[in-house]
């Protein structure tokens, strides 16, 4: 039988090459014309180790993981009650195994799946140069029913410049899997499709991020390395010189944030990207970038915390330090992507926000869309471009002094650049009057107050504050975040196929949360879940602390490693 | 304002410093606005960054552009923006507890980093701002902070050799007490191409009055700067603290990274193509 959708987990430990292979599988079915995604699950390991690539492709685009797995493929069992957790095998699924790392562990058997013995090593050992990774791949693309034309295409751009012997002991090996698929039972095949026409992307969320951010305008990055957000940085580092910026790696978070604020000043827009850990360093200072309004862009690639937490492992747990971290009353934007695809859409945006309103906003990704892989259309140029109210040079002699900070309709005051003759001032995270000059006065305090806080209370935000799709009359609305967003959404498509109608918010302006819009969005809904991965339910507070919730409210959140999965959501849905 | 002869008043603003009768802080406005007065430089091409403290509340004081950051920052938000803004001359003025002790890390990485700006430290061993708490420079045995009663029992800091150690390229020391002195330090900071690293002994008249001491303590001794690393060490160690003078300018290759683009935006989409 034929399947719209097969999801296929690679597992090996210590550089057995599961994630090569995985992305060499995705892109080539993208040729075939399939859509998909892989994610990634990594042990603590500095090098080797556990990993697994998380694979599901689908003849139509799909953005969110299935409940389980259909194909597991193990070259060995190392470690395996590790995340056994996280791999969950759907019902009638196939386990794939190398007998030399003996038997099928009876963890992995809860849900009785098939099981075949694959000696992938002996295997890999028969070809040449042959690389285990290669007979899997060759195996699974065969199962499924991928031409191997399209491996090959894929293997070509990954081994160029190794050599036509490289190539063609890759060949062998793939041969080689194909021919340990043959007389292998109850096989999960896709159902073929056809080869795109138009451009398409493989591309992580991660690297969408650094392209939402050099298109929103930014030109200058300070940062520290950090699990899960690095990949981000890896990117913009040679990407940003060639468009005349630049990434300067620092001492530490707190050089970063201060080190863009700094830039910014003088013009720049200017980002960093972190996770919770720097987060939590940098508060200070984005509490001086909102009282000096600077702009500047925070992504925040949230991983399982408090503390180290789990580095490697994707929680939505940063909200409420994002929302209610900083001291004092500093009002500033808090945004969250809403999939792998949208951390390009909510970067750029994000970088516009924090130019058109000069202050701070804080991108809430996470490790689940971050270093997940995506095949998307090439994305349509967006109109968001940074830019910011400048002060025009005056001529000083005559000119009335500068107020950086003068109380205008919108909130919003003209910047004077550094280089700007008649503009100087003192930024200052002092509180200061409209000249910028320290003052204790309370009509000094209240003003500033005001005036920070209406920037982001008129701004318009149009429809981008969140994607809400599905029914209009439905009675069960889900409210989510982030990237349990894509999750709720496949399971509001099962709950049609039930007859159970749904409406999706999935809310991208987390702070100032658009309450007017929200409740709109609400109207006529007798249930209402609130669905989010963390152990707490911070976006319920959230909700909460702001609104009132129409009819039944329920709460649907849990902690990692597993991300939420679209069964769990329709079980709630469904149970009345 | 090109052709006309530039005065130190020109880069002064109107605001009145809320520094104590007597400050030596006072001393470096003066000498900044002298230097940059000499050197004839436009004030809104320069900027002045710092942190926290007495002593960093220089920036409101001047006519430049300035940021009044946060306490310990005052390093990393100017080398943000003279790597965004390499066309501005950039300054960065703050306090012994400023750089030393909450922004120490930024102090040691920013020598290391040899992006080119100004760095004057005012040291007057205390915590001026917050009502005279010992500071990492203060004497192990000074009793006069209720917070150290016994005396804070640390060796005191020793930033000239802490700056050679990290690999700053322009270490210099001055007195308030001879702005002369400190304007030419500073003009050959400025000239210089690369991170320059000023120690101003500046007494604190109000927490620390035996610091009026100062004035015959210190010494010209760095009449003539080293030029290599070995030499400036040697130099260090008959240092007393009160030694005055350029102690090292050597070659240096100021950290740069900003490069012209090569690429239009739209073709970085490119390389996610399958
Ligand atoms: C994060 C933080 N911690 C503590 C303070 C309080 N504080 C303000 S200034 C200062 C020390 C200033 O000493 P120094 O830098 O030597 O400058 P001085 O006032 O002596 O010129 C301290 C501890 C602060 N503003 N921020
Ligand atoms: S307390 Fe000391 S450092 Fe501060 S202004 Fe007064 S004299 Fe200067």
């Amino acid at each position: 039988m034929a399947l719209t959708s097969v999801s296929i987990a690679l597992t090996g430990s210590g550089g057995a090459g599961v994630m090569t292979a995985g992305q060499i599988l995705l892109d080539a079915a993208a040729k075939a014309g399939y859509h998909g995604l892989m994610g990634r699950t990594l042990g603590p390991q500095i090098r080797g180790g556990e990993s697994a690539a998380l694979l599901r492709l689908a003849t139509r685009s799909v953005q969110s993981p299935d409940d389980g797995y259909d194909i597991l493929v193990a070259f060995d069992w190392g470690n395996i009650e590790r995340f056994r957790d996280e791999l969950p095998i759907n019902p009638g699924g196939l386990i794939v195994a190398d007998p030399h790392a003996g038997p099928v562990p009876d963890i992995m058997l809860t849900s009785q799946p098939h099981v075949a013995a694959v000696p992938f090593f002996d295997l890999a050992k028969k070809v040449p140069g042959g690389r285990v990774n290669m007979v899997a791949l060759g195996l699974v693309a065969t199962l499924i029913g991928l031409d191997h034309e399209y491996l090959m295409e894929r293997l070509a751009i990954q081994l160029h410049g190794k050599g036509e012997a490289a190539l063609e002991a890759s060949r062998a090996a793939l041969d080689a899997g194909a021919a340990a698929a043959e007389g292998l039972e109850h096989v999960p095949r896709l159902h073929a499709a056809t080869p795109p026409t138009t451009e398409r992307w493989s591309i992580t969320g991660n690297d969408a991020a650094g392209v939402g951010a050099i298109q929103g305008g930014v030109r200058f990055c300070a940062a520290y390395p950090i699990t899960p957000a690095t990949d981000i940085l890896e990117w913009l580092a040679p990407n940003l010189p060639k468009v005349g910026g630049s990434l300067v790696q620092c001492e530490d978070e707190l050089a970063s944030i201060n080190m863009i604020i700094g830039s910014s000043f003088g013009g720049v827009p200017s980002l960093t990207a972190t996770s919770g850990p720097g987060l939590a360093l940098m508060m200070e200072s984005l509490g001086l970038a909102v009282a000096s309004e600077t702009p500047v862009v925070v992504v925040d690639v949230q991983r399982g915390g408090p503390s180290t937490g789990i580095p490697t492992k994707s929680e939505q747990v940063d909200l409420n330090i994002a929302v209610n971290g900083l001291h004092g009353d500093a009002p500033h934007i808090v945004t969250a992507p809403l999939s792998i695809a949208d951390c390009l859409f909510t970067t750029q945006w994000s970088v516009h926000l924090a130019e058109a309103m000069q202050t701070c906003v804080i991108v809430l990704s996470d490790q689940m869309l971050g270093q997940s892989r995506t095949i998307i259309d090439k994305p349509a140029e967006l109109a968001f471009v940074g830019r910011r109210k400048v002060a025009e040079a005056t001529n000083a002699a005559e000119a009335v002094p500068y107020r950086r900070y003068a109380l205008t309709a919108d909130g919003v005051s003209p910047m004077a650049l550094p280089g700007t003759e008649g503009g100087a001032y003192t930024a200052d995270g002092l509180e200061h009057d409209e000249f910028g000059h320290p003052s204790t006065q309370t009509t000094h305090h209240t003003d500033q107050l005001e005036k920070r806080r209406r920037k982001i209370e008129s701004f318009d935000y149009g429809d981008h504050w969140a994607l809400v799709d599905g029914d209009g009359d439905a009675d069960v609305a889900i409210i989510t975040w982030g990237s349990t967003a894509e999750v709720a959404r496949e399971a509001m498509a099962r709950a049609r196929e039930q007859g159970v109608s749904v409406r999706l918010i999935a809310v991208r302006l987390i702070d100032p949360l658009p309450v007017d819009q929200l409740s709109y969005a609400l109207a006529g809904v007798s249930r209402v879940l609130v669905v989010e991965q963390n152990h707490e339910g911070q976006f319920l507070r959230h909700l909460r602390a702001r609104m009132d919730l129409p009819g039944r409210v329920e709460a649907l959140h849990r902690p990692g490693p597993l991300g939420l999965r679209p069964g769990e959501i329709l079980n709630r849905i469904l149970a009345r | 304002m090109d052709a006309v002869v530039k005065k130190p008043q020109d880069y002064k603003s109107d605001l009145k410093p809320v520094w104590c009768p007597g400050c030596g802080d006072y001393s470096v406005l003066a000498s900044v606005t002298r230097s940059l007065a000499e050197l004839d430089l436009d004030p809104h091409t320069v900027a002045l960054i710092s942190g926290i403290g007495c002593s960093s509340r220089l920036p409101a004081y001047s006519t430049l552009y300035g940021f009044h950051a946060v306490h310990g920052r005052a390093l990393p938000v100017a080398t943000g923006l003279k790597l965004a803004r390499p066309d501005l001359t950039v300054l960065v003025a703050g306090g012994d507890g400023d750089g030393f002790s909450i922004g120490g890390n930024h102090f040691v990485h920013a020598c290391r980093r040899n992006v080119d700006m100004t760095y004057i430290v005012m040291d007057n061993s205390v915590y001026g701002m917050t009502k005279g708490q010992a500071s990492p420079t203060t004497e192990s045995t000074w009793t006069g902070s209720k917070l150290t009663p016994e005396g804070p029992g640390l060796a005191p800091f020793r930033p000239l050799e802490m700056a050679l150690s990290a690999g700053a390229t322009f270490i210099a020391r001055a007195f308030a007490g001879d702005p002369l002195e400190m304007t030419r330090q500073i003009c050959a900071a400025i000239a210089h191409p690369g991170f320059s690293f000023i120690h101003v002994l500046s007494p604190c008249v109000t927490y620390r009055p035996e610091q009026k001491e100062w004035r015959t303590l210190v010494h010209a001794e760095f009449t003539e700067p080293e030029t290599d690393r070995k030499a400036a060490f040697l130099r260090l160690l008959d240092d007393d603290g009160f030694s005055t003078g350029i102690l090292l300018k050597s070659p240096s290759a100021p950290f740069r990274p900003t490069t012209a683009a090569s690429e239009p935006i739209s073709a970085l989409g490119r390389q996610f193509a399958i």
